[in-house]
């Protein structure tokens, strides 16, 4: 749990991983049941309509300006966002 | 009657007869939401009464000087609140997104703005639509206008509450394993999820990008299908919408289905399901069988493993869908973090609620190195076994029935700290999302005072057949119950 907790980047309090624990488990004993189905010769799915390489002209066109893209921003200053410091 | 409780296929014809106007449809609306919405709880952004009416106005003034009038014109919608709107609060119903105010509009809204319609908020849903009952949203619980304990089923739970209890003249939603149709089921109006690729999903807050579809709730069919035909259609700003050409939907309403084949799906009725559901489903074949329908049983062997395998799929493409809520470049950031990890971890743990740390853990678990194969490959493969299964069954069938939920609404609490058991609400949805076809829930019948719903599902990209059987339905049916908005716990008082 606190392996896959820090692969999401998701801070979990240990009653939170219990809680959690516990319900995962119960979610993954009904989930199991698809590992009975003989799969050896079936292509996955990704995506249920087939639409095969969506191609578009490579043209510049108006998009977001630089202020309505930091508008949301938690933190910004001179034209970026803002992030605690890295090295 | 009073306006807001008509339809927009009622509602239209007033307007072009001159009998009402803009005006008068969204003063009437405006009301029934001052006057009801405290207790139902559907809006968490009200657009001010006067911007309401200032376009209602317009509206009018244009109408007055135009010889064209357009069905949605001037027709009040409500938005699920995972539906970008410029300028106007989008939260998804988390505290992650609490002050975000998108700087676009989702392809929907500006497609519903060309046709005039006026938005007259943004309502609850289950935050970033995971869960079937609405109250899983960080900021309030919605109740359902049938009966105010219990709940109005979910994802989109606050659209269907406010069509259902006359507030909007229609609502938009996001179906990604039966998000519209079960609201739509649990509050006695129509859903429909489309199939996937005919509606842009540009702007809508994603889930899982494989299943999403935002799609209608409304009245009725012919609104349905009104709505169907302004928001479908390609979109440059999503590649996965399907460049086709969009029929007039309501043009192909005739409510003729003689000789049409329908087959009803055996895995998605009996065991389990509430018992006034299965009476209803038979009274619904029989109903068809009348109509001129032939009616047959058949089986999709796979659908047992739909509900799993979409509790893979789903959390997985969740898990990374979520990952852009890292308190960088909008949403909440924790005021408490020095390095980046700490920020993002805080951050995280901060701004989502109880279900979506559950699905990402689920997702990220699904994807992690080890068991990616075990899970998700696995998961995707039975995708494909579903799929065939649909394909066979279409090979010999027009439309599908199954009943749209095994319950009628939930109480509310009944299954919050049950998350399988809240899973197992979308079983009959579920497998629409997964093979993309689209699907309808109509009302077909009340169990102790609540409505039920019945699923069509149809072939991919036959809306025309699939709306034409629902109006047929519908007709025949002659649905004309209304909610009471009662009050159990007033009675006990």
């Amino acid at each position: 749990m606190k392996h896959v907790a820090l692969l999401a980047r998701l801070e979990l309090s240990d009653e939170e991983l219990d809680y959690f624990g516990g319900q995962l488990a119960q979610i993954l004993e009904h989930i199991d049941k698809i590992s009975a189905v003989d799969t050896s010769n079936v292509e996955p799915t990704a995506h249920a309509v087939e639409v095969t390489n969506v191609f578009r002209e490579d043209e510049t066109t108006p998009s977001l300006s630089q202020d309505e893209a930091l508008s949301n921003a938690p933190k910004a200053e001179s034209g970026g966002f803002v992030v605690p410091k890295i090295v | 009657m009073e306006l807001n409780e008509l339809a927009i296929s009622r509602l239209f014809p007033m307007r072009v007869m001159n009998q009402t106007n803009a005006t008068q449809i969204c003063e009437a609306f405006l009301a029934q939401i001052e006057g009801r919405d405290d207790k139902i709880k559907a809006f968490l952004h009200r657009v001010d009464a006067d911007e309401v009416l200032e376009a209602a106005a317009a509206v009018d003034k244009h109408a007055a000087a135009s010889s064209e009038l357009v069905p949605l014109e001037g027709m009040p919608v409500a938005l699920k609140d995972n539906l970008c709107t410029i300028g106007m609060p989008t939260t998804c119903s988390s505290k992650i997104l609490k002050d975000y105010v998108p700087p676009y509009n989702a392809t929907v809204v500006d497609r519903l703005a060309d046709q005039k319609a006026i938005v007259a908020g943004k309502v609850n849903m289950d935050e970033f639509a995971f869960g079937s009952s609405t109250e899983s949203s960080a900021y309030q619980v919605t109740a359902n206008p049938w009966d105010l304990s219990r709940v109005p089923g979910g994802s989109s739970g606050g659209s269907a509450a406010a069509v259902a209890a006359d507030m909007a003249a229609f609502a938009l939603g996001s179906d990604t394993g039966g998000s519209i149709r079960q609201p739509a089921s649990f509050c006695g109006v129509v859903g429909l999820k489309p199939t996937y690729g005919l509606v842009s999903r540009y702007g809508l807050v994603a889930f899982a990008s494989s299943l999403d579809q935002i799609g209608p709730i409304t009245k009725n069919v012919i609104d349905c299908a009104a709505v169907l035909e302004i928001i479908a259609g390609k979109d440059p700003a999503d590649s996965t919408s399907v460049d086709r050409e969009i029929p007039s939907y309501t043009g192909k309403l005739n409510g003729k289905i003689e000789g049409l084949k329908v087959a009803v799906v055996k895995e998605l009725m009996g065991h389990g399901f509430q018992k006034e559901i299965n009476f209803a489903l038979d009274n619904a074949v029989l109903l068809f069988e009348q109509l001129g329908a032939q009616i047959e049983y058949i089986s999709l062997p796979h659908l047992e493993y739909a509900l799993p395998a979409y509790y893979i799929i789903g959390p997985a493409e969740a898990s990374s869908n979520l990952a852009r809520f890292d308190g960088v470049r909008y949403g909440h950031r924790t005021a408490d973090a020095d390095d980046m990890l700490e920020m993002y971890m805080k951050t995280r743990a901060e701004g989502f609620g109880a279900e979506a740390k559950r699905r990402i853990m689920l997702g990220t678990y699904a994807l992690s190195a080890g068991y990616y194969e075990a899970y998700y490959g696995q998961a995707l493969k039975i995708r494909t076994l579903i799929i065939q299964d649909f394909e066979k069954a279409f090979a010999d069938h027009d439309i599908l029935l199954s009943p749209t939920c095994p319950t009628t609404a939930f109480k509310q609490g009944e299954k919050l700290e049950d998350p399988l058991q809240m899973y197992l609400s979308d079983i009959c949805t579920i497998p629409a999302n997964l093979a993309g076809i689209p699907a309808i829930s109509v009302p077909c019948g009340v169990a102790s005072g609540l409505p039920v719903g019945l699923q069509i599902m149809g072939k991919h990209f036959d809306e025309v057949t699939l709306l034409n059987a629902a109006f047929a339905f519908e007709r025949a049916f002659g649905w004309n119950l209304k909610p009471m908005f009662r009050d159990p716990s007033a009675k006990e008082k």
